[in-house]
């Protein structure tokens, strides 16, 4: 048993692309191991900024020796299905052997088949999965025709201590690495993967990204706690800044607190976004005039001038910001309308301020059906919730869209309603992403949403696969988490008209407003899904079509649930299918549909006499239920006919000798599959 | 080699000396500026048009670039419409190019053992030149301080060799360098001494002057006019075989279009037209480049552009 150490090392791999990059090496050379039949224990990758690191252990000294027979034909069978088989198995007649079967002599042609050392077979499986490791985006460098995602410099790869020779990129393997580019750029020997993880520690270099996360975060929070501050958590940049060192030193820097007056999420941001510091907070929970940055570097005079220049740097930063701030108040949102005419919001769908015009009308249209809405108040909100966009400080921080446009409203006076929906007003951005509640910000949430599908969907640009570029399927399921969750009623089809009139672009409406609803349909089965409900359900109710209200859809599909576990409900889908089932042969036997009214003077035997009572019974039930949304009665309605339609199935044979009796009876069971699709489609319903 | 001068690289002009001086010591031909009005160093002939073809180029030099939508009447502390980049580029790329440019920040002041010098992913594309290549951005305790760049394409030809790129910024390094928080407040030569002069006393009136011009004043009727001479001037240069006089009005047609830019005449979507027609110039001229070099495949036409493009 022996181990493989790997090593790629090179410039700096952007740290996005870092543990994609340590997966797919492990990945790629694992397979190839598999595949030459090269059983291991274990493979970790680990990744620096400037190193690819792969280590497996337990690793065979050789392929297993393979030895293989395979059977010709009889000796005395013609010379050209004997020259067939040598010529198929690269071997002379004298070279095979001759055995005496049952059905006579046969030639037997046995290969055996050394297993090459391990070494070699690594020689040939690592350049072919550096080959094809998928990098987002690869280069060429110098005079080199190789692509890789920034220039390579070394390849260590260790096999037993000994070097694996191989080429790639024209670079030789060999036994020798680098330590960190400042403290110890010297090249220098390992033989195995311990003493190289040591050497490279001492060298200041920790190889593992999750060692390198750790270290950031306790070290962050140890600077904050001295500091009497606490750190504000966030992963993500932590595991940023992980790729971006490979020896992680936190240091605290301070700002003038005259930046404080800025919003603290466009100091945040800036601070994240453009830095990636880290933000602190005081015992009050407000925010900080302090910040953490993590050097690469133990600096030789303990960090003054780098702590310093980073000040220097984000001063500058927070000098823009303020500026922006205090620039952006002088203008009134109103003032800004104007600008957004030039803001290209589709190149076919017009601009921003077109975009604009639209949802102030849908905005109040909406309201009418939003509890408590003022019909006012939501066009004021819509009318304003995009004129942030055009302010100084979104134009440079993106992020914080929505966010400037409150500030900037209770700065001109307007009410906090009307802020708060301006704010709100893109969300929810994401399955787990707060749910607007107040009226005001529903109706301005769904009319963008709104507008933007339909929009979308009246130009044919629709997701496909795994591209979505304008968030189509994050809209929608927007729009969907507000209804369900403020149990609002809408009807989508009405909302996508009103939508629709806001366009001038030409369609055919109703295709595009019922393509439409079929990707709602699509997006809240995968909600659902998410949720582990039953999303065929759905299928069912939307199947019967005209079932456009969210709200209602779901009281329907709860109630359907609830009465298909019940024993009432398990039995009557199966007599169900039954009917379903023997009217769908009889009636492609008889190349006619039998939905025609049941005759009652046909009906001879009691079962059937009671079956069809029983469902003219049901019917009218059904029907009254269904107007008053009582979907339980319903529901009580359809178990009521279980008995009855077991009786029927048991007593009476359907296929009658005598024909109009025939067909009566056949009638009775498009009854039951009529008086049933009142309440669903049960032929969607699976399990 | 003479001993190295000892310039003062808290001053402009010695900042600029101390890198002149370092890339001529690694070999670089120092040039001048390019004489036209480009947008940033990148666009001097001596980048875009020599990191085509296979032959080996070092040069160094500083370009004065000219950006019109960044000019802020000189109030803006870094932002100015007229700034200088100092510019390096090595075909074929070293492969210690990076230990190279780190010896060019210990060279102005920036050692690596008290500074946090980090290579941040940051990819470099010109849809005007038709160009593209990775890299990185330079920090230095946080701050951006270069460009760094491998070309894989210009004018729609894959570079082959590849051409390493560098681009500092100088305005911005040397506040930092100097430890001024606005550009008005750097020295430009040796401070303290009745022939001292700021940044501001070289510069500000320009700035104010050029921001008024190409934000209110400029000509646009005349503009769109020369935009449509240089484009038919770079058109018939390179129907005959003259790429380097195409490129200079290839560049001219760039110039104008960052004018009329500013002056906001230029709507959202005749801006990519706009952008196109100069990319169509630029391979034009990539395309001439090459065939009088004699190393123009017959069957090679650069990457993206139809048959009947604009030459």
């Amino acid at each position: 048993m022996t181990d493989l150490l790997l090593e790629l090392f090179g410039e700096e791999i952007p740290a996005r692309m870092q543990t994609r990059a340590g997966d797919d090496l492990k990945r790629l050379v694992c397979a190839g191991l598999k595949e030459a039949e090269l059983p291991f224990e274990g493979a970790a990758a680990f990744v620096t900024p400037r190193r690819l690191i792969l280590h497996i252990t337990g690793l065979p000294l050789a392929q297993p020796d393979v030895r293989e027979e395979r059977r010709g034909p009889r000796v005395d069978a013609p010379d050209k299905a004997i020259e067939g088989f040598l010529r198929g198995n690269g071997l002379t007649r004298a070279q095979c052997e001759e055995r005496d079967m049952p059905k006579g002599k046969f030639l037997f042609a046995v290969i055996e088949r050394q297993g090459r050392p391990t070494g070699e077979v690594l020689a040939e499986i690592l350049p072919a999965a550096f080959a094809n490791l998928p990098w987002p985006k690869s280069m060429r460098w110098g005079s080199g025709t190789t692509r890789w995602v920034r220039p390579l410099h070394s390849i260590l790869a260790l096999l037993d201590g000994a070097v694996v020779p191989l080429t790639f990129a024209g670079i030789d393997s060999g036994n020798q690495t680098r330590g960190h580019r400042f403290h110890a750029p010297e090249a220098f020997a390992v033989t195995d993967f311990d003493g190289y993880r040591d050497s490279l520690l001492a060298a200041k270099v920790r190889i593992d990204p999750a060692d390198r996360r750790r270290r950031i975060a306790d070290g962050a929070a140890q600077l904050a706690q001295d500091a009497g501050l606490t750190l504000v958590a966030d992963d993500g940049l932590v595991a940023e800044i992980a790729g971006l060192v490979e020896w992680p030193v936190p240091m605290l820097g301070a700002f003038d607190r005259r930046f404080l007056d800025v919003p603290a999420e466009v100091l945040v941001t800036t601070m994240k976004v453009n830095q990636k510091y880290l933000s602190l907070r005081d015992g009050a929970g407000n925010l900080a005039p302090n910040f953490i940055t993590v050097a690469n570097l133990e600096a030789e005079d303990g960090g003054g001038q780098i702590i310093a220049g980073n000040e220097y740097v984000l001063t500058a930063r927070l000098a823009d910001a303020e500026f922006f701030w205090t620039q952006d108040q002088k203008k009134t949102l109103e003032s800004r309308l104007p600008a957004l005419d030039q803001v290209v919001f589709h190149a076919e769908l017009g601009s921003l301020g077109a975009k604009v015009t639209r949802l102030e009308k849908l905005a109040a249209a909406l309201a009418k059906d939003v509890p408590g809405a003022n019909g006012e108040l939501a066009r004021r909100a819509a009318h304003l919730c995009k004129a942030d966009l055009v302010s100084d400080m979104v134009y440079e921080f993106p992020e914080v869209q929505g966010v400037m446009g409150r500030y900037y409203a209770l700065n001109d006076g307007e009410t906090a309603e009307v802020a708060d929906a301006i704010l709100q007003h893109y969300s929810p951005a994401g399955p787990s992403d707060a749910c607007p509640t107040a009226p005001t910000v529903v109706c301005i949430a769904l009319a963008d949403k709104l507008d933007t599908l339909v929009g979308f969907w009246a130009i044919d640009e629709k997701p496909t696969g795994s591209r979505d570029p304008f968030a189509l399927r994050r809209a929608a399921l927007g729009v969907i988490r507000i209804l369900l969750e403020n149990g609002l009623r809408l009807q989508l089809e009405k909302a996508f008209a009103t939508a629709r009139s806001g366009y001038a672009v030409a369609g055919d409406q109703k295709k595009e407003a019922q393509g439409l609803l079929d990707f709602f349909a699509d997006r809240l089965k995968v909600h659902l899904r998410q949720q582990g409900m039953r999303h065929d359900l759905v299928q069912a109710i939307f199947a019967l079509g005209g079932e456009d209200d969210l709200v209602r859809l779901m009281a329907r599909v709860t109630a359907l649930d609830g009465f298909l576990v019940s024993a009432d409900g398990a039995n009557l889908l199966v007599a169900y299918r039954r009917a379903a089932n023997i009217l769908r042969i009889e009636e492609k036997k008889d190349a006619m549909r039998h939905d025609g009214a049941v005759e009652t003077a046909l009906l001879r035997q009691d079962e059937e006499a009671a079956l069809a009572e029983a469902l003219s019974r049901a019917v009218e039930k059904i029907d009254a239920a269904l107007a008053a949304e009582d979907f339980a009665v319903a529901m009580a309605a359809m178990a009521g006919l279980r008995q009855p339609v077991d009786n029927f199935f048991d007593a009476v044979t359907v296929n009658s000798d005598d024909a109009a009796q025939r067909r009566n009876r056949l009638r009775l069971l498009s009854q039951i599959r009529a008086t049933l699709h009142k309440v669903a489609d049960f032929s969607e319903i699976e399990g | 080699m003479t001993g190295t001068p000892n310039f003062n690289t808290k001053t402009f002009q010695g900042l600029i000396l101390a890198l002149q001086h370092f890339w001529s010591e690694q070999g670089c031909v120092i040039l001048q500026p390019y004489d036209m009005e480009v947008g940033a160093g990148t666009f001097h002939w001596a980048t875009t048009l020599r990191a085509l073809g296979s032959e080996s180029w070092n040069a160094a030099y500083v370009q004065p670039s000219r950006r019109p939508t960044d000019g802020r009447f000189g109030e803006n502390p870094n932002r100015l419409q007229h700034y200088y980049q100092f510019q390096v580029i090595m075909k074929p790329s070293p492969p210690d190019l990076q230990d190279l440019y780190l010896g060019s920040l210990a060279a102005i002041g920036l050692d690596a053992s008290n500074h946090d010098i980090r290579f941040v992913e940051d990819d470099w594309e010109s849809p005007t030149l038709g160009a593209w290549g990775l890299g990185w951005e330079v920090w230095c305790d946080g701050m951006e301080v270069s460009q760094f760049t491998y070309f894989q394409q210009v004018g729609g030809y894959d570079c082959n060799p590849v051409s390493g790129e560098l681009t500092y910024g100088l305005e911005r390094l040397a506040m930092y360098v100097q430890g001024v928080d606005h550009f008005q407040q750097l020295a430009w030569n040796e401070p303290g001494n009745a022939r001292s002069k700021s940044y501001a006393d070289v510069y500000l009136a320009a700035e104010q002057q050029f921001s008024a011009y190409n934000f209110d004043h400029a000509n646009t009727d005349m503009l769109f006019r020369h935009f449509s001479d240089a484009e038919a001037e770079c058109a018939a240069l390179v129907a005959v075989a003259l790429p380097l006089p195409a490129y200079d009005q290839c560049i001219k047609a760039s110039h104008l279009f960052n004018l009329l830019d500013a002056r906001g005449v230029i709507s959202v979507t005749e801006r990519a037209a706009y952008i196109g027609r100069v990319r169509e110039l630029a391979k034009a001229c990539a395309t001439a480049y090459l065939t009088a070099k004699g190393e123009l495949l017959s069957n090679e036409s650069p990457k993206g552009v139809s048959s009947g493009g604009a030459a």
